[in-house]
């Protein structure tokens, strides 16, 4: 083991800022980080084992106890509720006879639940080893685990290829596309080479006043103007980094993963033109682990795009230098936040930094960055290829361009769809055929869950902002349960919970949810929630803690009714239960449970 | 001079550095905005968001906020933002366990004093009991994780002659936990031991051996609240 | 007009809330001019005979019978007060909270260094015996409690304050001192 662990440690470059990747390869070799390997890597690196724990315990996809051989990772995401998890969860138990967050004996295969993997159009799915298993029932459960016992391959147990890249040979892949509806931006005509051509014979100034002029804003979700984030960065002095937030963690998008299928040139043709405009020499892509399936796809396109003198030294004789590598994840949603991303490519807790400074002054390694989105570099591209005002003219005033939404849920045609912003709510459920809708649940948990009487609403950055995740939610879902209870447990995990307000709040506010669901709840309660999820979004650092409390207070002043139905209209009302606080001390001493009133 | 700032804290007109943490400008110009996370002169974690204040009408914590020209008229004793506080006290005593007639530290401890200050008679959440474990691994120190409060003062300054950190957190979210490294913490001189006790805002880090030092009545908030050093300086 | 009827009890707790009671001194006696005592261990009085306006409580709730005489001060009483930490949060005995409480009975009856002779491993298991709970509950989580004063004890000065306050409808105003969690 030493000599495996040293030669890891040798490979990733013995750096402090490597660790992530040290410990994804040791995962890997060792189905777990083990103690021996945190020393090894400690000693190596000269930081603490407690430094290196800090770092391993932070991320899902780390373990100190050996994973199964078949590390099974079942979506625990409510649209994977919705399209029937509960059922294939029982039958993975049943079939291999231990339950989640257990291994088997003989070490075969191990259960664990894992948060949103991107599959929402296509679920309930599951991570084995890597590879993405979709549209899951307790038949196909039943054909893996059977393939497991006999030893199979887990690449031999996917039953047929998506369309598209998900068919190539070095993706292989059961994953589908989806591609509802193509837009002119992200997922029509595009020509490789084109624009960067075109862009690296521009003054780097006006490669950003294109974008400037096209009002593109960021498309992970917080709409920051792109434009306006390179022109801050290219203004700092020197060096400079581009990195790519691939991490889209947000529960019920998945648009990201399609792009990185099916325009993974794109994207980092754009990442080039930034690093040109910005005056950078180093892009990172930094990979959610769960897209790990792409991760040699992705880097046989990179390798190409270097023999053909796209990146790599003077690109296309332009005197350009610049290079790409990829950073993987290993799970944790709030890695999707560009400095906690930034922090976890130096290889540490994926924890968010306070601002002042922001990345474009003080990012990667201290030094200027910006972080764009994988939709928001394929924008870009089109905006310099064709004009910042052929980009403005579509959309809204404030909104400009199109978006690529991730549809889910309840509808009959869930998948990716480009659409110009401005489209309003009523309209996409028509789009994605989807009939008795409950609510919309528009940008993920941390978005805002819609009632039918708001359908009319736009689809913007001015009004219903979102990064793509839009859950459609059937009048037959027990909202309360089935999704905002499921997003606060969602929450309570991603929290870095190195801030504390964002750490307890979640999880008063999770038992809360769940005393309600439980009709322990009273009226007082209501109000209680509103005003905690306050406090929680005036003083958390982050946007996690900052939106957390969202799923809450927006059903609360969106569906009061039916937070009023479960909860009893009195003041005081104890939660005790004398039958369960005494059960476990009569059963030690051995007498009866029973109280004499 | 030019690096100099003028601004208000709740119309009371204080001047500073320009770049100056909030938190230290407003000390030295004797308001005092409470803090447990903050220490001066090491690199802000804004991790406790106590010092929570408003700075041209947005929630800002003021041990991460270099002052400048736009600071303008600062917000900071308000009912509001007393009663975030507040807020935040209770928080930290019904989610980790703190047991202040136990504790070797009450009466010296930061978020006790905190709870003094805001006349803390009840904590408005539901006590969560979550169990935590005591490391007692050290020669030298009592790691009591039932109380710590995650402002990360040991993990930041505690650390060896090559700068290796004796403490760090484990796990995230409500799985999270200080840690000490059990090698090099087998091995912490006394000073360094002194030291991280003496830093942490509660009761969480104990140097063995010795204990209870200072009597009840003179202890360190005793007979005066949280701050009034702060206050009463100018 | 009749004197306000006070009555007083300790549940799990180390009756040093009603020590600190005592410890008023020669203010007993004043207090004695404005109350009237009912079920209390002050007075001996073992059941309430009469409706009362106050209820003063220490300790928390680690068994039925704390339960029990909890939700009966909450019945009599139209004033009820949580003393002390225990009766606030649980207090030492909550330090329990968390472990499982089988673990607790065996290192209490069983395995403790303290044990001495139990051959036989008996448990108290008589049906007269209160249960134990699972864990140390603060009364505010069995029934409803109106005011909270923390200490350990709270301060005879702050005890005497409160209840003066409340029973002259006087504006309570309490000093930085009296206010301790210890």
């Amino acid at each position: 083991m030493e000599e495996k662990i040293k030669s890891i440690i040798k490979t990733s470059g013995n750096s402090p800022d490597r660790l992530m990747d040290i410990l994804l390869s040791v995962q890997k070799e060792f189905r777990c980080v083990p103690e021996e390997a945190v020393s090894l890597i400690a000693s190596a690196l000269g930081i603490s084992e407690a430094d290196v724990n800090q770092t391993k315990t932070f991320y899902h996809f780390f373990s100190s106890k050996p994973v199964g051989k078949y590390a099974v990772y079942l979506n625990n995401a409510a649209v994977s509720g919705m399209m029937g998890m509960a059922e294939v969860a029982d039958e993975f138990e049943k079939q291999a006879g231990i339950k989640f967050g257990e291994t088997t004996p003989d070490g075969l295969i191990s259960l664990d639940y894992t948060a949103c993997i991107g599959m929402s159009d296509q679920e309930p799915a599951a991570l084995i080893n890597s590879v993405v298993f979709t549209e899951l029932t307790r038949e196909k459960v039943k054909e893996i685990v059977a393939g497991m016992k006999e030893g199979k391959t887990v690449e031999s147990m996917v039953p047929e290829y998506g369309d598209g890249n998900n068919a190539h040979p070095l993706v292989k892949s059961m994953v589908k596309n989806n591609i509802r509806k193509a837009g002119p931006v992200c997922l029509g005509d595009y020509d490789a080479g084109k624009t960067l051509s075109k862009a690296l014979s521009m003054n780097p100034k006006d490669v950003i006043s294109e974008v400037q002029k096209s009002n593109l804003r960021g498309r992970g979700g917080a709409g920051f103007p792109t434009g306006l984030k390179w022109l801050f960065c290219s203004q700092e002095s020197g060096e400079r980094y581009v990195i790519c937030n691939a991490d889209e963690g947000e529960p019920g998008t998945f648009k990201d993963r399609v792009l990185l299928t099916e325009r993974a040139k794109m994207i980092f043709e754009g990442m080039t033109i930034a690093g040109w405009a910005i005056g950078a020499k180093e892009g990172i892509v930094y990979l959610r682990y769960e897209y790990d399936y792409l991760l040699k796809f992705l880097n046989s396109i990179l390798d190409e795009m270097r023999e053909k003198n796209m990146l790599g030294k003077n690109i296309m004789g332009k005197g350009f230098d610049y290079d790409i590598r990829i950073q993987s994840g290993a799970g944790a949603y709030v890695c999707g936040e560009e400095s906690a991303l930034i922090e976890s490519t130096e290889g540490k807790r994926g924890e968010p930094r306070n601002r002042p400074p922001f990345p474009t002054q003080s990012g990667y390694n201290e030094k200027p960055t910006i972080i764009n989105n994988v939709e928001t570099f394929c924008s870009a591209v089109k905006i310099v290829e064709k004009g910042g005002e052929w980009f403005s003219n579509m959309g809204t005033e404030e909104s400009s361009g199109t978006k690529l939404l991730s549809i889910s849920g309840d509808c009959k045609q869930p998948g990716v769809y480009e659409v110009e912003w401005g489209m309003t709510i009523k309209e996409m459920l028509d789009m994605v055929d989807a009939t008795d809708v409950q609510a919309v649940q528009v940008a993920g948990p941390s978005g805002v869950c819609v009632p039918p009487s708001q359908f009319s609403r736009k689809i913007a950055i001015e009004d219903l902002a979102t990064g793509g995740s839009m859950i459609v939610v059937g009048k037959q879902r027990d909202l309360i349960k089935d999704i905002v209870l499921n997003f606060m447990e969602f929450f309570e995990d991603e929290s870095c919970g190195s801030c504390i307000t964002c750490r307890s709040f979640n999880m008063i506010l999770r038992r809360m949810v769940e005393k309600i669901v439980e009709g322990r709840g009273i009226k007082p309660d209501l109000d209680n929630m509103v005003q905690w999820g306050e406090i929680m979004r005036n003083t958390s650092r982050c946007g996690l803690g900052q939106t957390s409390a969202n799923p809450v207070s927006t059903t609360i002043s969106n569906f009061r009714e039916l937070y009023e139905s479960k909860v009893k209209d009195v003041d005081f009302q104890s939660d005790f239960d004398m039958k369960k606080a005494i059960i476990e001390s009569c059963e030690a001493v051995g007498r009866p449970p029973v109280v004499h009133e | 001079m030019s690096d100099t700032i003028k601004f208000t804290i709740d119309g009371k007109e204080c001047t500073g550095k320009k770049g100056q943490l909030l938190v230290d400008a407003a000390a030295e110009n004797g308001v005092y905005i409470p803090v447990l996370c903050h220490w001066k002169d090491v690199k802000p974690a804004g991790s406790c968001r106590i010092c929570t204040v408003k700075v041209n009408n947005r929630y800002v914590t003021a041990c991460t906020l270099p002052i400048d020209e736009n600071c303008g008229d600062v917000e900071n004793n308000t009912p509001e933002l007393q009663d975030i506080r507040k807020a935040i006290v209770e928080m930290l005593f019904v989610e980790g366990n703190h047991f202040c007639p136990a504790c070797e530290k009450s009466g010296d401890c930061d978020l006790q004093a905190l709870g003094y200050k805001y006349q803390m008679m009840v904590p408005r959440f539901p006590y969560a009991f979550e169990r935590r474990e005591l490391d007692a691994k050290s020669p030298k120190i009592f790691l009591e994780k039932n109380r710590c409060i995650f402002c990360k003062r040991c993990i930041r300054m505690i650390k060896d002659e090559k700068g290796r950190s004796y403490f760090a957190f484990k796990g995230r979210g409500k799985h999270l936990e200080i840690s000490m490294d059990e090698k090099l913490a087998a091995n912490i001189s006394d000073e360094l031991a002194q030291e991280a006790m003496d830093i942490c805002p509660v009761g969480a880090i104990l140097k063995k051996e010795v204990g209870f030092i200072n009597p009840i009545g003179k202890r360190k908030y005793d007979n005066e609240p949280i701050g009034s050093d702060i206050e009463k300086s100018k | 007009m009749s004197k306000p009827i006070i009555a007083t009890a300790s549940l799990a707790g180390c009756f040093g809330c009603h020590m600190s009671l005592l410890d008023i001194d020669d203010r007993i006696l004043k207090l004695i001019e404005l109350v009237e005592f009912n079920k209390s261990p002050i007075d001996d009085i073992k059941t309430f005979t009469k409706q009362c306006d106050i209820g003063l409580i220490e300790g928390g709730c680690c068994n039925t019978e704390n339960i029990e005489v909890l939700k009966e001060f909450r019945k009599h009483c139209k004033i009820l007060i949580s003393v002390g930490e225990c009766a606030i949060m649980g207090g030492l005995p909550a330090m329990r909270n968390g472990i499982p409480v089988k673990e607790c009975l065996d290192e209490a009856y069983l395995d403790g260094p303290t044990v001495g002779e139990n051959k036989e491993k008996i448990m108290p298991n008589d049906e007269e015996l209160p249960i134990i709970t699972d864990k140390v509950y603060p009364l505010h989580e069995i029934v409803k409690v109106d005011y909270y004063l923390p200490g350990c004890p709270p301060s005879a000065d702050l005890l005497w304050e409160a209840l003066v306050a409340l029973v002259t409808g006087k504006e309570l105003e309490i000093p930085y001192e009296l206010i301790k969690f210890d």
